[in-house]
């Protein structure tokens, strides 16, 4: 437990303290299960954008990454109805992957900005994305009925704890794994802290931020197939716009500095909870759908203000003096 | 040249894309209808002027457009609902973006917090309150003010935004290339600390132009009003991307200290070249965007190539 999964986890216990005083029904099993299937989608794209976000990088791209692997499955799937399901998921995070090599030859190879390269690609991504489907969605029915039970069921039989969820679990748990546990993982912390040292240390710098673009790619793919599993349908027009932007804000209030190399994966979890709590509570509390926008942007604001405050806070303990 | 590569490149393909237009679609050659497709791109056009010396500064803002859409939300609604004349909540309209703009300005130039977050927090909570303030429904305005893209200076094209936008253009093009504080946003983008300790005011430098980048969004709220006629919390959602690819695409770097009000004029005037003679060619506003991403990347590519000789 470090300085920042701490005051987010009093932050969640209170929200969920508050919302549940003034509303016992907050804690029903269907609002609960709404927020299990809220995280999952959120967190395997927030895992990726974070190892990006580590590296002083940040992939724009995401949204449409996501839109473009799950509508190029969907309509795999809709075409052939018997492929197995766990191919599809492959082929939907191998799609993702190819999507993030993209980005991650154009800022790794051509260095290209990172922020500038995946907006390029946003826009390709989101075209492809209308193209293939010939502007028209694909239809809940036309979806094989075993992908919704992915967000319908899970193993414990009753339906409050679904596999998309365990599926979320063990991405991060193998993200964390790779980030305090192997050489990679601390490469890309030594590139995220100081980048020239990383490459005068002799650290693979361009292969690691490649491949930390094909991840982050990898983890939008496989959320384009967990958005059909949890939707249905399938719209070019509607299917992950500005995620990319909800995927930053998650990852920020996780306590991931964009200035690099700070950052951990339960930090990242709680962030994506403390958003997902947020968006039920409102509904619970019957506030309009139309306070979570502005209620998301006052969190974001308040993140970056509690880590500039106890940034300051430390550099205070450590010279003894207020610097700046 | 060295130094103006990206320039150089995007006028290039300026000429080529016009070329092209020119010689496949008879209607290119036609001045009036150029003019008329261009109001399309005045809103997103201002915004991408505004936000060129913050680039160059090394900051970004992504909550232009959400300025944009909350400025002209409690416009409409202060006329609509409150009764106050039209004409003075268009007058307040620059007001209001410059004191939302101050909201940015404050966090990132006084507090030295990160632009990219602290604006994607502000376009969340702006646009949130636009839409806690008009739910979804489409707040009019009176006729009388609609359709201020189809005044023109007499007997020429130029319509009133397309006149603001040059305006604009020259004003922060002055600004920002021939006067002390122009140079001090070069000092600050090209390192915020060299210019701290040779005593350029960072934090007041970087303030004003968050400030300049919301009245400059309140500006084309109004327009935008006049435009469709409508307020609504969702109005130019996505354009900032428009005008962030612009701006790069013009030859401002992401990271700050190189960039001209020059690039940017051009870059707009391919993405709109681009963009008319894709939709006369029959191709769709949604796969004309895999167009626009594509032609950024190769622009910042052909540079870095370019550079490197």
């Amino acid at each position: 437990m470090t300085r920042r999964e701490l005051p987010l986890l009093v932050a969640l216990a209170l929200l969920v303290g508050v919302v549940g005083g003034i509303q016992p029904r907050f804690f029903s099993l269907d609002n609960l299960k709404s927020i299990l299937l809220w995280v999952p989608l959120l967190a395997v794209v927030a895992l990726g954008q974070m190892t990006v976000i580590l590296t002083r990088g940040v992939d724009v791209s995401v949204g449409a990454i996501l839109a473009l692997a799950g509508m190029g499955t969907a309509l795999v799937l809709r075409d052939h109805p018997n492929l197995n399901l766990f191919l599809a998921a492959l082929l939907s995070t191998a799609l993702g992957a190819v999507l993030g090599a993209v980005n991650g030859g154009l800022v790794a190879l051509g260095r290209v900005p990172a922020i500038v390269a995946t907006l390029g690609t946003l826009g390709i991504y989101r075209g492809l994305t209308f193209l293939i489907s010939g502007g028209r969605q694909v239809s809940e029915y036309e979806l094989p009925r075993g992908l919704a039970s992915w967000s319908n069921e899970g193993p414990f039989g009753q339906n409050l704890f679904p596999w998309v969820v365990l599926l979320a679990l063990v991405c991060a748990g193998a993200m964390q794994v790779f980030l305090t546990r192997t050489r990679g993982g601390r490469t890309l912390y030594a590139l995220g802290g100081n980048p020239d040292a990383a490459a005068w240390h002799g650290l693979p710098v361009r292969s690691a931020t490649f491949w930390n673009y094909v991840l982050c790619g990898a983890g939008a793919g496989l959320a384009g197939i967990l958005y059909a599993s949890r939707y249905g349908t399938v719209n070019p027009a509607t299917i992950g716009t500005g995620f990319e932007l909800l995927v930053i804000a998650a990852v920020v209030i996780g306590g991931v500095s964009v200035f690099g190399g700070v950052g951990s994966v339960p930090g990242v979890l709680l962030g994506c909870l403390l958003l997902g709590t947020i968006n039920v509570a409102l509904s619970v509390l019957s506030i309009a759908a139309t306070w979570q926008l502005a209620v998301y942007g006052a969190v974001i604001l308040l993140a970056v203000l509690f880590d500039d405050l106890s940034a300051r806070r430390l550099r205070r303990t450590l010279t003894g003096e207020e610097t700046l | 040249m060295k130094n103006n590569v990206a320039e150089w490149v995007v006028g290039g393909l300026l000429l080529v894309a016009f070329a092209v237009s020119a010689a496949l679609v008879p209607g290119f050659r036609d001045v009036a209808y150029l003019f008329d497709r261009s109001t399309l791109l005045t809103e997103t056009g201002l915004l991408a002027l505004a936000l060129t010396p913050l680039i160059v500064a090394g900051h970004i803002d992504l909550s232009c457009t959400a300025i944009l859409a909350l400025v002209g939300v409690i416009a409409a609604t202060l006329a609509a609902r409150l009764g106050v004349p039209f004409g003075l909540c268009l007058v307040l309209c620059p007001a209001l973006g410059a004191g939302l703009g101050a909201l940015n300005g404050y966090l990132v130039g006084r507090r030295g917090l990160p632009s990219l977050v602290v604006t994607i927090g502000t376009m969340a909570l702006f646009r949130g309150a636009a839409q806690i303030l008009a739910g979804d429904s489409s707040i009019s305005v009176p006729a009388a003010f609609q359709g201020i893209h189809h005044l023109t200076l007499p007997k020429t094209y130029f319509h009133v935004p397309m006149l603001i936008y040059l305006f604009l253009a020259l004003a922060l093009g002055t600004l920002l290339h021939k006067t002390a504080f122009g140079r001090k946003i070069y000092a600050v983008g090209t390192s915020p600390e060299a210019a701290r300790y040779s005593g350029v005011p960072v934090g007041s430098v970087v303030f004003r132009l968050f400030v300049l980048s919301g009245t400059v969004a309140g500006l084309g709220a109004a327009l935008l009003l006049s435009r469709l006629g409508v307020a609504r919390y969702d109005n130019a959602r996505g354009w900032e991307l428009d005008a962030i690819t612009a701006v790069v695409l013009g030859g401002t770097s992401i990271f700050g200290g190189r960039g001209t009000i020059v690039g940017t004029v051009l870059a707009l005037a391919l993405v709109g070249i681009v963009q008319t003679g894709l939709g006369v060619a029959g191709i769709k506003a949604e796969v004309q965007v895999a167009a626009i991403g594509a032609l950024l990347i190769f622009a910042i590519l052909l540079g870095n190539a370019l550079r490197r000789r």
